[in-house]
């Protein structure tokens, strides 16, 4: 600083300033000195006033639940309901000796083991100040007991609650999922997507299925209430209340009829079932099988249920229709035909020779088909029909795997529908890339195409993998010459308040690139399918539309070269497979269907039938005959027969 | 030779901060943990990111600790005229919220300048003053007084008196270590009452209301007085001792609103009574003695100017929230330093002691 002649100045410019800092700085400690009065005649002068005051704080805030939307099929059956019940609930804040209180209330209630062990983990998982349910569903008389008496236990609460039921139990556990008590990773995500707030006091939330998917749709918006309360915290009166906005309803495209019979055709059989409107892409039927009573999980299921769901070797916890993932034998063929007849590598009416086995050049290894003594020349739409293996192989040694691919693709096969439930799996539409990536662990050997790994893809084996709802996406695109609809299982949602209802539209997503004269000579083929000679012929017996089919049958185990498959020398878990798609009316399809039976062998015997009953019962209201009498959708025939025949594709 | 290594990279670290603040710091920053956990309802996740807030203000302390005052000097203008710019923006195409247009979108990230101008507008003032040092008359205190009143008013607009407040407060904290005259100073206060009639016309109803609401709470308790009673319950109920940590009751009932953020001082007093108050009273003060004895040693007039001012508006802070909390200030959303919940104001407050510190490292 080179102000020399300014020093005198500078030196009271600097005594002014330490003498404004003194002053700042001294006005600083007098305010906070303030602030510390202030403290002292709150909280030791006034002390004893705000004490009582905390103490009986008369005010409270308490958050008033929504009603959680209903979930109906497209018949406005409901399939998830609200039960209104007491619930006998305590709030361990409030309690001085539990032991003593719990042993009281059992003179005035039946409270059972199973009911304390739940409340025992409920209340190791809750915060002290939150109600944690001791009983759920008290009866009217012990309601009124525990009110009577209520002035001996502060802390204890009889509350009405909602409960949640799904009437129709195994029928609808794959599609609706269930509800369950909100845990310690829920209220994480919760917090995390900021949405706490709106479940202050919300006991379930949705865990599995459309609960939780939509749960955001059905879960509405939290009311408040002030109330008065008493010392022992109970309400007292209400003083002012917001009211809560309830959850929206759900309408399905299913329906609830359609499921039931083809649910009851499986009977004991394992397996799944996909039925699709190929006009709209809503889901009409979405079996899994076997399922599993999801009324079990919603206050939390005891552990010797849960051990025998979780550990029995036919996984009905196992959504098989999104999660299981299965070869799909020759029902690939009708979309293997389509990528054949694109590309140009056969013409529709070109002939082949289709004999016993086939061959790559320059190898011994027997490529086999189903039919020993093979089918002499065919065309595509006979190959369909007659479902020629060795037709296939060539077609498919023909194309490579570079042209399949993208052609096959178009179908969605291998990929996810994008359906509204959670877990879809992908599957596996086989390409050179997919297999270098599968096997990055391996040795480069098993990593490389191969020219022959491509043979038996051309037939639905080898490394094809799909799960139920994409063969019955695909087969719905196929039906609809093109048109590609994301699936979908709810149909409407209705806002509770407004009743304003918002569509899914069925609106295509987009049309295939296939040439359209295709599609006819690929369903000429799925219809022969049905006609003597075809490999379901038996089962066109009596029909009063049109159908279209395939036949599938997914190898379990790998026949060695010359050995014969023989069923009942096998395990029942490595026999094959039984596969089945199907469409119908064939003119102006309004039902597409993919059936997998698991271990049941040739896709004719087990798979067909299903497919042609469920068509049956869709098109024409026409219950099976097995099943009259045993529908608890349908009881008894007051009002039947007239709706049926309108019910499943409109 | 391991230990004189891992001692170097210390040193290296440690150096540009203050033993003594980051001392007071530490203290408030156990207390805020401790308090953070209670009043979330024990939400680990919440703590997870204030552990993030506080290790992005060390970083951003650490910087600025470590850069020279007349490097980061030079920003002031462009930062000022950036902020003065933003604020525009904010009037013509910001977000609004609850009424309030505070917030401008910038494509992915939403900033609100005004956070903004509360550290720019006193590095401004104080840059201005410090280049016209030698000549400093009557006209640079126009100047000054207009550099601190066109943001002001910007802000006044959106409307957050709050903050219009504190940044003006900011700016006039500059001017008064500048030596205004006390004759301006005290004309100034005597207009400013003269005016209140004349402010309350052009003050919104909330803003009203909160007026009103101070003056008596139990005017209407169930609604606009609902949060300053409820918080001076806490407070009282708390006692000499308090009801002890995870255990008040006012804040696990519910009856204490943004009791995470503006509010969370009400949760500390119910739980840890007036002997925590006048703890967290006390490490406030060390920070603020320490931000007066960098002051009085720096050896610039911008140092001087910009350390006294980021002190004094560090007190308000303070004294604003904790008087609001204790019902006798209005309720304006003004956080409790580092005690509040939010990475916003923890990484603005950051910058501004770290560059208190940087003035304090200039050594002659």
């Amino acid at each position: 600083m080179h102000r020399p002649t300014r020093l005198k100045d500078t030196q009271a410019e600097e005594s002014q300033f330490q003498l404004r800092l003194v002053i700042a700085y001294g006005f600083m400690v007098l305010m906070l000195l303030t602030l510390a009065a202030r403290f002292i005649w709150l909280q030791v002068m006034q002390y004893d006033h705000f004490a009582t005051l905390a103490q009986n704080n008369s005010i409270s805030l308490v958050p008033v639940q929504p009603n959680r939307g209903l979930i109906m099929d497209r018949n406005g059956v409901v399939l998830a309901q609200n039960h209104a019940a007491y619930t006998l609930e305590i709030t361990p804040a409030k309690m001085a000796d539990m032991e003593a209180t719990i042993k009281a209330l059992r003179a005035l209630v039946d409270i059972s083991p199973r009911d304390e062990r739940r409340f025992r983990k409920f209340l190791s998982e809750s915060k002290d100040f939150e109600p944690v349910p001791l009983k759920l569903r008290l009866s009217e008389d012990e309601a009124a007991r525990i009110a009577a008496n209520a002035w001996r236990f502060p802390g204890v609460e009889v509350k009405a609650r909602l409960f949640r039921d799904y009437p129709y139990k195994e029928l609808t556990s794959h599609v609706l999922g269930y509800i369950g008590r909100i845990n310690q990773r829920d209220q994480q995500k919760l917090e995390e997507d900021d949405k706490l707030a709106n479940y202050r006091g919300a006991t379930h939330i949705g865990k599995l299925g459309l609960e939780a998917v939509y749960e955001a749709e059905l879960h509405g918006t939290n009311g408040f209430e002030e109330v008065e309360t008493d010392a022992g915290g109970r309400a007292v009166r209400s003083l002012r209340r917001t009211p809560p906005m309830h959850g929206n309803n759900l309408k399905l495209a299913l329906d609830i009829r359609l499921q039931e019979v083809a649910d009851k055709l499986f009977g004991q059989r394992r397996g799944a079932l996909v039925a699709i409107d190929p006009q709209t892409g809503g889901v009409l039927a979405f079996v899994s099988k076997p399922g599993f009573d999801p009324n079990l999980f919603i206050d939390g299921i005891d552990s010797a249920s849960w051990k025998s769901l979780n550990e029995d070797w036919q996984k009905p916890l196992v959504n098989r229709a999104v999660r299981g993932l299965y070869p799909p034998g020759s029902t690939f063929k009708p979309f293997m035909a389509m990528a054949a007849l694109q590309s140009g590598a056969i013409g529709p009416y070109d002939l082949r020779p289709a004999p016993g086995y086939f061959t790559l050049p320059g190898s011994s290894h027997q490529f086999r088909d189903s039919n020993p003594r093979g089918n002499g020349m065919v065309n595509i739409g006979k190959a369909i029909a007659v479902s020629s293996d060795t037709f296939f192989y060539r077609v498919a040694w023909d194309m490579g795997i570079d042209r399949i691919h993208p052609l096959v693709g178009q179908f969605g096969l291998g990929q996810k529908t994008g359906i509204d439930l959670d877990g879809e799996a992908s599957g596996v539409l086989p390409s050179k890339e997919w297999k270098e990536k599968r096997f990055a662990r391996f040795k480069p050997e098993v990593r490389r195409w191969y020219p022959a790994d491509v043979v038996s893809v051309g037939i639905g084996q080898g490394f094809n993998a799909y799960t139920p709802l994409q063969m019955a996406n695909a087969t719905a695109i196929l039906a609809a010459d093109g048109k590609v609809f994301k699936p979908h299982l709810v149909q409407e949602i209705t806002q509770a308040g407004s009743g304003k209802v918002r569509q899914v539209e069925p609106r295509p997503v987009r049309t295939l690139a296939f040439r359209p004269e295709l599609y006819q000579y690929v369903k000429d083929g799925m219809v022969a399918v049905m006609r003597p000679g075809g490999t379901a012929a038996r089962l066109a017996a009596g029909l009063t539309y049109t159908m279209a089919g395939k036949t599938g049958t997914a190898q379990v185990v790998q026949i060695k070269q010359g050995a014969k498959y023989n069923a009942a020398a096998l395990a029942e878990q490595y026999r094959d497979h039984s596969w089945f798609i199907s469409f119908a009316p064939v003119e102006t399809p309004r039902i597409a269907i993919a059936v997998i039976v698991e271990n049941a062998g040739f896709g004719a015997a087990s798979a067909a039938p299903i497919a042609r009953a469920v068509s049956d019962f869709a098109l024409t209201g026409k219950v099976p005959a097995e099943l009259q009498g045993k529908m608890i959708t349908m009881p008894p025939p007051a009002q039947a027969g007239d709706k049926h025949d309108a019910s499943a594709a409109r | 030779m391991q230990a004189p290594l891992a001692k170097r990279i210390w040193d290296a670290i440690a150096a540009p901060f203050d033993g003594w603040l980051m001392a007071f710091l530490a203290g408030i920053f156990v207390m805020s943990m401790l308090v953070l956990f209670s009043a979330s309802n024990q939400s680990w996740h919440k703590i997870d990111n204030k552990l993030v807030y506080t290790i992005m203000a060390l970083a951003v302390m650490w910087i600025m600790a470590n850069a020279r005052p007349q490097t980061v000097m030079n920003f002031a203008p462009p930062l000022y005229a950036a902020g003065v710019l933003m604020l525009v923006g904010v009037e013509l195409f910001g977000i609004t919220v609850n009424g309030s247009t505070r917030w401008l979108s910038l494509g992915i990230v939403r900033i609100q300048p005004s956070e903004i101008m509360k550290t720019a507008l006193p590095m401004m003032v104080a840059w201005y003053f410090q280049k016209y040092e030698s000549t400093l008359n009557w006209r640079h205190y126009l100047v000054a007084v207009a550099l601190i009143a066109v943001p002001g008013a910007l802000v006044l607009k959106q409307p957050d008196l709050g903050t219009a407040v504190l940044i003006m407060g900011a700016g006039f904290f500059v001017l008064f270590f500048a030596g205004l005259s006390w004759k301006i100073i005290i004309g100034g206060l005597v207009a400013f009452l003269a005016s209140l009639p004349v402010v309350w016309n052009l003050l919104h109803d909330y803003q009203r209301r909160r007026v009103l609401t101070l003056i008596d709470p139990m005017q209407d308790p169930l609604g606009d007085g609902y949060h300053i009673i409820q918080s001076m319950i806490a407070i009282g109920s708390g006692g000499p001792w308090g009801k002890g940590w995870l255990n008040g009751s006012q804040t696990h009932l519910d009856y204490i609103p943004e009791r995470t953020t503006d509010f969370i001082f009400a949760v500390y007093s119910e739980e840890f009574g007036l002997a925590g108050n006048l703890l967290l009273l006390a490490l406030y003060l060390g920070v603020i003695t320490r931000g007066m004895l960098i002051t009085a040693r720096a050896q610039t007039l911008y140092g001087r100017l910009l350390a006294g001012a980021i002190t004094l508006s560090f007190f308000v802070y303070v004294f604003v929230n904790m008087g609001m909390v204790a019902g006798i200030l209005p309720v304006v959303g003004v956080p409790l330093p580092f005690m509040s919940y939010g990475g916003t104001a923890t990484v603005s407050l950051a910058v501004a002691l770290g560059m208190l510190m940087s003035i304090g490292n200039t050594k002659r």
